[in-house]
């Protein structure tokens, strides 16, 4: 673990290894033990108790936890953490992840590793504060303004609020890019049995420090791969971090084209291109099947039981459960397409992913959507039911 | 003048973003230099200072310093420079802003801030206008006066953010203008030296931006405009009740300070308490 925090101090402030959970709790859980050693945050439903974790577990292990004046400002302080060393990040739902936007444009554009769950709650506006939704995955890859690329993961139970958080934190400072846990309501404020990692399963990757001298150090050249070796603040290096279009060494550089080009295609590059490497999915391939699923998050869950009841009924199914949403898994998905007729997709909106799905296949196989708003989660039988009928035309 | 201002430059100005944006009469680039000389009369290291900004002609004042700099988004600077200071304690941190970016889309940051009272600096250059979009009104532009969206003149009322910074709890507060450089640098030392949020409003003129609208196209016409319209506090202070009741000058000086409780301090012995209470020292 880094920062002088070992793993006995860690697991003595989060308690045993094996608990019964909430959601929320497991994020900041997974954060911790992610090596998280900054949070900064604003209340709001159904994502404040991951504030209240951090808030009662962090100072223990020496970390900072700050409660800002808004969502803005939360994101804002966690970028100024990440540049002075830290690894940070904030915890919302979707007004908040609203405001977020602007920031997370900035992380993008600065490469600043951050991490932000949001645990979805049904909209639009102020919406349905207490119910989950799935109304944020588009907002998550094309809410800021501008060319960009995002990391996204979508826990299905708890166990995964632990995992996909502590992977988000290594995500980030690999990638240097902002990362989303794309949780929700539900996952958010259920409750179950979790396995916190042994110490030999955690490994914490980190931020490259500039392998050369300040002075002859470019801050914004990626030397080794597409991402820059990082300086933070205090080593002497002398970083200048600007949202403005800049050139390698950081400098402003907003009216040339061929320096704007090269930098936000390397950005989106630096993600887009390593989509293999992102991509987390359980396959769930049954032979001679015509008709698949592919799922994310809660209604994931809702696609497991409709498998199970499908099958008893004796029909061939097979299941994609997204993990990694975006960059999106789109090879992942057309293998698994191969040879279906119809995909069916679950969402907690009117129709998100589904399309990002039907745009991967290419006309491959039809896809058709099972959708639910109104903060219930997806009936396996609805989804059993457009297996055999059919469902929503996207 | 001349050489220590050389000198000054040499030592820590960022020669590649030379030369400046600024337009000629603008008074940024005297604050750069008043802050630049407050950092070397105290002997700040440069390399343990980091300098954030947000958007607008004062916001690019980090970018000409050789040191780290952090030029984020419109009005965040403030928020940004908490998470700075508080995981990296050891670092200083200095925040350029302007009226706009400040007290306009910042003015929660800012408000918030000086309540929390984590150990920053916030130098805002007022000009009373948003000059790196043309000149439009501002949260600080005097009632009446012209800019580009207000062509019939301010229907509002400015803050006065000196005021506003007391209210919310900030424990070090001046303003001056730029006329009075060795005030100024001194008001920029105080405010680093203060553990906690040190505000300095630094008067100073936009003569393409804001002069252009109220007859203060030049930089003379401008300094005028400040000789007449402020008074010093002292000044304030000597003339008589029924007088000072009357005053409607725009007051300048140290107008507040005192010692309250920081917050990084705060959260480190929070810190200490909670981990002596979780390993108990072993009893000799």
């Amino acid at each position: 673990m880094s920062r002088e925090r070992d793993y006995r101090r860690v697991m003595k402030v989060l308690g045993s290894r094996e608990q019964f959970a909430q959601g929320d709790v497991a994020c900041a859980y997974g954060a911790i033990l992610g090596g998280c050693d900054f949070f900064a945050g604003y209340p709001i439903t159904p994502a404040t108790e991951v504030a209240e974790a951090m808030a009662a577990l962090l100072p223990r292990l020496g970390g900072a936890v700050m409660q800002m004046e808004d969502e803005i400002a939360s994101l804002s302080a966690v970028i100024g953490a990440a540049w002075a060393g830290s690894r940070a990040f904030t915890a919302t739902s979707g007004p908040g992840f609203s405001l977020m936007q602007e920031g997370i444009g900035y992380a993008c554009m600065t490469e600043t590793p951050c991490v932000i769950v949001n645990v979805q709650r049904s909209g639009p506006s102020t919406g349905q504060p207490t119910e989950p939704a799935q109304g944020d995955m588009l907002q998550a890859r094309w809410g800021t303004h501008g060319d960009h690329e995002i990391i996204a993961l979508a826990p299905a139970s708890v166990q995964e609020c632990v995992d996909l958080t502590r992977l988000a934190f290594n995500l980030a400072e690999e990638y240097r890019n902002p990362v989303l846990v794309m949780t929700d309501g539900e996952v958010g404020h259920m409750r179950e049995q979790i396995v916190l990692p042994a110490e030999d399963e955690i490994e914490l990757v980190q931020r490259r420090p500039p392998t050369d001298e300040p002075g002859a150090f470019v801050p914004f050249r990626a030397v080794q791969g597409s991402v820059p070796e990082m300086a933070t603040f205090g080593t002497g290096f002398h970083t200048y971090v600007t949202g403005l279009t800049h050139d390698e060494r950081g400098l402003p550089a907003t009216d040339d084209a061929e320096k704007h080009t090269k930098l936000v295609r390397r950005l989106v590059d630096k993600v887009r291109d390593d989509t293999e490497r992102l991509t987390r999915v359980e396959v769930d391939k049954e032979e001679g099947a015509e008709v698949g699923i592919v799922s994310y998050g809660i209604s994931a869950r809702s696609a497991a039981g409709a498998v199970r009841i499908a099958r008893a009924e004796g029909r061939k199914i097979s299941h994609l459960r997204l993990i990694s949403v975006f960059p999106f898994p789109e090879r992942a998905v057309r293998d698994f397409a191969n040879g279906l007729d119809r995909i069916v997709v679950p969402e907690l909106n009117l129709g998100q992913i589904c399309h990002v799905v039907k745009e991967a296949l290419e006309g491959e196989a039809a896809v058709e959507l099972v959708s639910r708003i109104g903060g219930e989660i997806i009936p396996p039988k609805e989804i059993v039911r457009a297996l055999v009928e059919g469902g929503e035309k996207v | 003048m001349f050489n220590q201002a050389k000198k000054i430059r040499d030592k820590y100005i960022r020669e590649e973003m030379w030369p400046s944006i600024f337009c000629t009469g603008c008074g940024i680039g005297n604050i750069l230099n008043y802050t630049l000389r407050a950092i070397d009369s105290i002997g700040l290291d440069i390399d343990r200072t980091v300098f954030c900004s947000g958007i607008g002609c004062s916001s690019r004042l980090p970018g000409y310093i050789e040191a780290d700099g952090l030029h984020t988004t419109h009005g965040r600077a403030i928020a940004f420079a908490t998470g700075v200071k508080v995981y990296r304690p050891e670092l200083s941190v200095i925040v350029f802003t302007g009226d706009g970016d400040m007290a306009g889309i910042g003015g929660n940051h800012f408000i918030h801030a000086a309540r929390r009272n984590v150990d920053m600096t916030v130098i805002c250059i007022n000009n009373y206008t948003y000059g790196m979009t043309g000149g439009q009104v501002s949260p600080t532009t005097p009632a009446e006066d012209f800019s580009t969206t207000t062509p019939y003149g301010n229907l509002e009322e400015p803050f006065d953010l000196c005021r506003l910074a007391i209210g919310a709890g900030a424990p070090f507060v001046a303003r001056w203008t730029m006329g009075f450089p060795y005030e100024t640098i001194a008001a920029v030392e105080s405010a680093i030296q203060t553990k906690g949020f040190g505000f300095v409003e630094i008067l100073a003129p936009c003569p393409t931006g804001y002069g252009k609208a109220n007859e203060l196209r030049d930089a003379p016409a401008n300094w005028e405009w400040y000789k007449k319209n402020t008074i010093t506090r002292i000044d304030l202070a000597r003339l008589s009740p029924d007088e000072r009741a009357a005053n409607r000058k725009i007051v300048i000086g140290t107008l507040w300070q005192e010692e309250k409780p920081e917050y990084v301090e705060r959260w480190q012995r929070l810190v200490q308490r909670l981990q002596a209470e979780d390993e108990p020292a072993t009893p000799s």
